[in-house]
């Protein structure tokens, strides 16, 4: 292990929703390079409740990067300048003696602040509840080999279904759209022969609830590519787009 | 025919508005470069494509109140976009920083789209609107005589230029267009066209002011 390095954190503390917030400075002393950026928060609060403080809130659940609990803004950029990693799995080592670190909340209206770092990201379970499944007849577990899926299919499916919900794309894109998470699940039941049945329907209900939900609409910056911890490729908002022009004139859906 | 409503005011359906627009004025401005590049062949070429575009009046007519249809639609729709998006953001970051994706075009599409929107009046008004009884030559060697006008038109090419290098392969995208295999290419494409309006249209104004007879 190499030396300890100690910080100056400037970290989003806002008591409740309707709280105005504010960046309030903390030192975080010997930290370890081989310590999470979650745990360097706990190694902090921790200092913060011996000294009678409110520790800095902040989400987190499995700490290995698939639950899509956690997530900042860190210097400007979502789950930080590492590419492909959630913010549990940021390590220290990334960092230098002496660095100052902005931590933020995602950015939205659609994700109201809880508290702290702690938003609401309710907004996208709506958005699924609006269509993103399949309806199926519960019964017995089919012969797997029914409907056949090739494999390069199943492999671009997969990729779109690697989604964690994070919220990155949204606090990334400069005008906090949702469209690579709602178009991940658009995409990835499209490509499969089970999602066909309901493809219409859902991309209409998907991306209207969307709107509904105040999220911003697409530019294409491809800033939301570029901060997905799952790396999912912006191909899957093009397909999407593909699924609402098909749906919009040529199925019999409103 | 609600339907078509509510088709085309979702985010995507306004997002492919301003997509099926903006290639529409993408064939304009091809067959408008199209046209001017006859000022390189001098006067007499370039008066005779403008009398024989004019010979074809029905035609520019229809042309001219589709574009006005695309100008309504793809700055009205552009502006809505523009207010929603600065709402849905919801507080600003302190620290704020590119993760590689934007570049100086996709940030600045209303910006460009607004100053081209002034270009295209101030076009208009110096153009088409021109005082009677000159033919377009004149009218033109009049124009870049003048040096605010000059460079007016010269640089308002690269303003045009930014909005057209994101704006074409974003319009693929937005229909539906990505794929592996070509989309690299028309992101090429699309800073090809880019460069295209800067050195089709931007070098016009120098070009008609070295050909055009000096004025007494």
């Amino acid at each position: 292990m190499t030396g300890t390095m100690n910080l100056t954190l400037l970290v989003w503390r806002q008591a409740g929703t309707s709280d105005k917030g504010r960046l309030v400075s903390y030192e975080a002393r010997d930290i370890s390079p081989d310590m999470s950026f979650l745990e360097m928060l706990d190694v902090v609060n921790e200092g913060l409740t011996q000294k009678g403080e409110e520790p800095i809130a902040f989400d987190h659940d499995c700490r290995e990067g698939i639950c899509g609990m956690c997530g900042a803004v860190v210097n400007g950029r979502a789950h930080g300048a590492e590419k492909g990693t959630t913010l549990c799995q940021l390590h220290m080592r990334h960092f230098s003696d002496g660095d100052v670190i902005y931590i933020e909340p995602w950015r939205s209206r659609a994700f109201p602040v809880v508290k702290d770092l702690v938003v609401d990201r309710s907004a996208l379970d709506r958005i699924f509840m609006a269509g993103g499944y399949i309806s199926v007849n519960t019964g017995q577990a089919p012969e797997a080999n029914t409907i056949p899926v090739p494999p390069e299919k199943a492999e671009t499916a997969m990729d779109a279904a690697a989604c964690i919900g994070c919220g990155a794309c949204v606090a990334a894109c400069p005008n906090a759209s949702a469209m690579l998470f709602v178009c991940a699940k658009v995409s990835q039941l499209a490509i499969l022969p089970q999602g066909r049945p309901e493809a219409a329907r859902r991309v209409l209900a998907m991306i209207r609830k969307m709107d509904e939900e105040k999220f911003g609409n697409c530019g294409n910056e491809r800033e939301c590519e570029a901060e997905c911890p799952k790396e999912i490729s912006i191909s899957h908002i093009a397909r999407a787009n593909r699924e609402y022009i098909k749906a919009v004139l040529g199925s019999r859906e409103k | 025919m609600s339907w078509v409503k509510d088709a085309f005011t979702t985010s995507v359906g306004k997002k492919l508005l301003m997509a099926v627009t903006g290639l529409g004025f993408l064939g304009f401005l091809a067959g408008h470069l199209a046209g001017n590049l006859t000022i390189y062949w001098g006067a007499d070429a370039f008066v005779a494509y403008a009398e024989h575009l004019h010979s074809l009046e029905p035609l520019v007519k229809a042309a001219e109140a589709g574009l006005i249809v695309f100008l309504v639609v793809h700055a009205g729709t552009g502006l809505w976009l523009f207010a929603q998006n600065r709402a849905a953001r919801g507080g600003r970051y302190a620290r704020n920083k590119w993760a590689g994706g934007r570049t100086v075009f996709s940030a600045t599409m209303p910006y460009t789209g607004v100053l081209i929107l002034v270009f295209v009046a101030i076009h208009l008004a110096t153009f088409k609107f021109a005082p009677e009884g000159e033919n377009v030559w004149e009218v033109a060697a009049y124009v870049f005589s003048q040096p605010l006008c000059f460079w007016f038109y010269t640089l308002s090419m690269p303003v045009v230029a930014l909005h057209v290098g994101h704006g074409l392969w974003s319009a693929v995208q937005t229909l539906g267009g990505n794929h592996p295999k070509y989309m690299p290419a028309v992101r090429v494409v699309s800073l090809a066209a880019a460069a295209v309006v800067i050195l089709g249209f931007g070098l016009l104004p120098t070009a008609v002011s070295f050909l055009a007879e000096p004025i007494p």
